[in-house]
C-alpha cells in the first residue's frame, strides 16, 4: 500500500507561527491563481462598476453637478469612488467565505493538519492584496481623466492607507457575515445587498450639505463618508464644505471609524470561526 | 488485540433540544471498510464530523488512528481524510491545483505536493483532465477529485459521508471502484450511505444506527439474516388467486404469508427451503392456481434495514409492495 504520509505537528509555538504564516501564504496563493484562471472574472467583478460609476457620474450627470465651497466635480469624486469600491468589497469576501463554508471547503480545511487561523487569515490576505491591486488600477484610471493628488506623496498614500484600512474593517465584516448567514443563499443574497445602502447613502457622489437634514445625518455618520472626505483632504480635492465636528475631525473618524469596526467584527469572525465545532 | 482504527464509547451530542447521537459506540477494525447506515437524522453525518475533529462531542470519548479526537486534534488531522456530501474542492482551479494546494496545506514539501497530485489523478482517472478548470467536471469527475483531495496523505482512516449522494450510476460505480482500490491498499474506510446496495458491495461491517443510537451491527449476511432469513416467493397468474391461495398456504405451511397485490406475489419464510418448495407447488396444484414464477432468495439489505428501523411493522400487504426509502 501506499506509506501513508504524517505531517509532523510543531511542538513549539514558534514553529505553529511559521506553520500559520505558510498556510495563509497558500491560501493567498489560491486566490492569485483565480486572478490567473479568471482575469476576466475578476475585472468585471471589482473595476467595471466603479470604472461605470465614473463616468456616469463624472461625465454623464457630473456637468449638472455643483460641488458645495467651490471645486471640480470629478475631483470630489474620485475619491469618493475609491472609498466607495473599499466598501463595495464586502460582497466579495462574504461571498467567498459563505461559499466555501456552504461547499463544505471550510470543513475540508478544518480537517486537514493545517494552521486554523489560516483558514481566514488567508481569506483576509487575499482580499486586501486584491483590493490594493484594484485601488491601484483606478488610481491609474483616474490619472488618465486628468485627476492627481495635489498635496504631495506622502499625504497621497496616507490617503491610500486610509482606504486600505476601510477595506480591513469591512474584510472582518464580510468574513463574519459570510460565516454567520453561509448555510442560506438567499440570506446571504440579503446580506449582500447591504453594500448599497452603505455604499451609497455617504458622501461618494454629492455633498452632504446638499441632502436633506434627516438623509445628512445618516450620510454623515457612514464610516464612508469619513474615509471620502479625508481622502480628499489628503489628495487635495474639494470636500464639499459642510460644518460639522464629524467633517472637521475626518482624518481621525477615517482611522477610529475602521478600528472600531475591526474591534467588534475581528472577535466576531473568531467566534463565529470556533463555532462551526459547535 | 489490535487496537481499532476508530473507536467511540458513550459519544453524545444535542443541537438545541435536538440530541443527535445518545450514547454511541462504535469500534472499527483497522484495514476494514464500515458501513454506517440509518434513516435520515440518525446521526450519521453528526458521528462522522466529530470523528473527523469538525464538531466537539458534548460527552463521550472517541479516538481515530490512536489520538483523542479533542484533546489530541491535530494529531488526527494529521491522519485522516475527509470527504463529505460536497465536492468540496475549489471550483476555478484546475484538478491539479486543487491537489496540490490541499498538498501544501496537509505540510507536504512543495515536490512531495506536486509528486502526491499527479499519483492521485493517475490513480482516481483525472489525468487527462488534470490542468482544466473543476467547473468543467462531470459530477463523477468531482467526487473523484474530491476522495484524490482525501487521499492526500495516503491515511489510514478515511471518513466518506455518502460519496456517491447525487450521481448518476456511472458516477456511482466509478466511486465505488476508488474505495475497493483504496481498500484493498489497507485504508480503514467509515462509509455513511443512503444506499443500501451501496453498503452490501462495499462494507465488511455495517452498524445500523438510529436516533443516535447503534440498533444493530454485523457483516450484511448477519444483517440480512436479522430480517428473518430466507423466503418462497410465488408470483401467481390471476389476482383473484391470491386470496385463497395465502388462505391454503397459511392453513397447511401454518406460516406468515405475506401478499403483495402489486406483484401478484406471495411471500412465505423458510427454513427447509427445498421441502417447503415441493410442497408449495404441490399445494398449488392440488387447488388448480398456476404460478407464473417460483423464486427462493435471501432477504435483501433492504429488508433487513426496514425491519431494523421501522419501530412498528406495517401490514403485511404493505410491507412487500412498498418500496424501501431510506432517504
Amino acid at each position: 500500500m501506499t506509506l501513508a504520509l504524517v505531517p509532523e505537528i510543531p511542538p513549539t509555538i514558534r514553529s505553529r507561527i511559521g506553520w500559520a504564516i505558510r498556510d495563509t501564504w497558500v491560501i493567498t496563493c489560491r486566490d492569485l491563481a483565480h486572478w490567473r484562471q479568471q482575469p476576466g472574472s475578476v475585472v468585471a467583478g471589482t473595476l467595471v462598476f466603479p470604472i461605470m460609476i465614473v463616468l456616469m457620474f463624472g461625465y454623464l450627470l457630473g456637468g449638472a453637478m455643483i460641488v458645495p465651497g467651490g471645486g471640480d466635480y470629478r475631483d470630489f469624486l474620485m475619491p469618493g469612488m475609491f472609498a466607495m469600491t473599499m466598501v463595495f468589497g464586502i460582497g466579495s469576501t462574504l461571498t467567498a467565505v459563505s461559499s466555501d463554508a456552504a461547499r463544505g471547503v471550510t470543513d475540508r480545511f478544518r480537517s486537514m493538519p493545517m494552521a486554523a487561523p489560516a483558514v481566514i487569515g488567508g481569506r483576509a490576505a487575499a482580499d486586501m492584496l486584491n483590493s490594493a491591486v484594484a485601488l491601484a488600477v483606478l488610481t491609474g484610471c483616474a490619472f488618465l481623466t486628468g485627476w492627481h493628488p495635489d498635496r504631495g506623496a506622502v499625504r497621497a498614500l496616507a490617503a491610500l492607507g486610509l482606504l486600505l484600512l476601510l477595506r480591513f474593517a469591512f474584510v472582518w465584516a464580510g468574513v463574519y457575515l459570510g460565516l454567520r448567514f453561509y448555510a442560506s443563499t438567499e440570506a446571504v443574497t440579503a446580506v449582500r445587498t447591504l453594500e448599497f445602502p452603505i455604499g451609497f447613502l455617504g458622501n461618494p457622489f454629492v455633498a452632504i450639505s446638499t441632502m436633506p437634514a434627516w438623509l445628512g445625518a445618516i450620510a454623515l455618520w457612514n464610516p464612508l463618508s469619513s474615509t471620502a472626505t479625508a481622502a480628499r483632504q489628503l489628495f487635495g480635492d474639494p470636500v464639499g464644505a459642510h460644518a460639522s465636528w464629524i467633517t472637521s475631525h475626518a482624518i481621525i473618524m477615517a482611522v477610529a471609524w475602521p478600528l472600531l469596526l475591526i474591534a467588534v467584527f475581528f472577535p466576531l469572525s473568531l467566534r463565529r470561526y470556533q463555532r462551526l465545532s459547535r | 488485540m489490535e487496537t481499532p482504527a476508530i473507536s467511540c464509547e458513550e459519544l453524545c451530542k444535542r443541537f438545541g433540544n435536538k440530541t443527535a447521537l445518545d450514547r454511541l459506540d462504535l469500534a472499527v477494525a483497522q484495514g476494514t471498510v464500515h458501513g454506517l447506515l440509518g434513516p435520515n437524522g440518525a446521526g450519521k453525518t453528526t458521528a462522522v464530523r466529530v470523528l473527523a475533529t469538525l464538531l466537539r462531542p458534548d460527552s463521550g470519548h472517541a479516538r481515530v488512528a490512536g489520538f483523542d479526537v479533542v484533546r489530541e486534534a491535530s494529531q488526527v488531522r494529521a491522519r485522516i481524510g475527509l470527504a463529505g456530501q460536497n465536492a468540496a474542492v475549489d471550483e476555478i482551479l484546475s484538478g491539479q491545483q486543487n491537489l496540490v494546494m490541499f498538498g501544501r496545506l496537509s505540510h507536504l514539501p512543495a515536490v512531495t505536493a506536486r509528486r502526491r497530485a499527479s499519483e492521485l489523478l493517475g490513480q482516481f482517472a483525472l489525468t487527462e483532465a488534470a490542468t482544466r478548470p473543476v467547473r468543467q467536471y462531470s459530477g463523477g469527475m468531482r467526487r473523484r477529485l474530491d476522495l484524490a483531495a482525501s487521499f492526500i496523505l495516503a491515511p489510514r482512516v478515511l471518513f466518506l459521508d455518502e460519496p456517491t449522494a447525487g450521481l448518476d450510476p456511472h458516477g456511482r460505480s466509478e466511486v465505488w471502484q476508488v474505495i475497493r482500490t483504496l481498500a484493498a491498499a489497507g485504508t480503514t474506510v467509515l462509509l455513511t450511505t443512503q444506499y443500501l446496495d451501496e453498503a452490501d458491495l462495499l462494507a465488511d461491517v455495517i452498524t445500523v444506527i438510529a436516533a443516535g443510537r447503534v440498533i444493530a451491527e454485523g457483516t450484511p449476511g448477519d444483517l440480512k439474516t436479522l430480517a428473518g432469513g430466507d423466503r418462497i416467493d410465488v408470483t401467481l397468474r390471476q389476482a383473484s388467486d391470491l386470496d385463497p391461495a395465502a388462505t391454503l398456504l397459511r392453513a397447511r405451511l401454518g406460516t406468515h404469508v405475506r401478499v403483495d397485490l402489486d406483484r401478484r406475489e406471495l411471500s412465505v419464510p423458510v427454513t427447509d427451503r427445498l421441502g417447503v418448495l415441493t410442497q408449495i407447488i404441490g399445494l398449488l396444484q392440488e387447488s388448480n392456481i398456476s404460478a407464473e414464477d417460483v423464486a427462493v432468495r435471501r432477504p435483501t439489505l433492504d429488508e433487513a434495514f426496514r425491519h431494523l428501523t421501522w419501530p412498528q411493522p406495517a401490514p403485511a400487504s404493505a410491507v412487500a409492495s412498498a418500496e424501501v426509502t431510506t432517504a
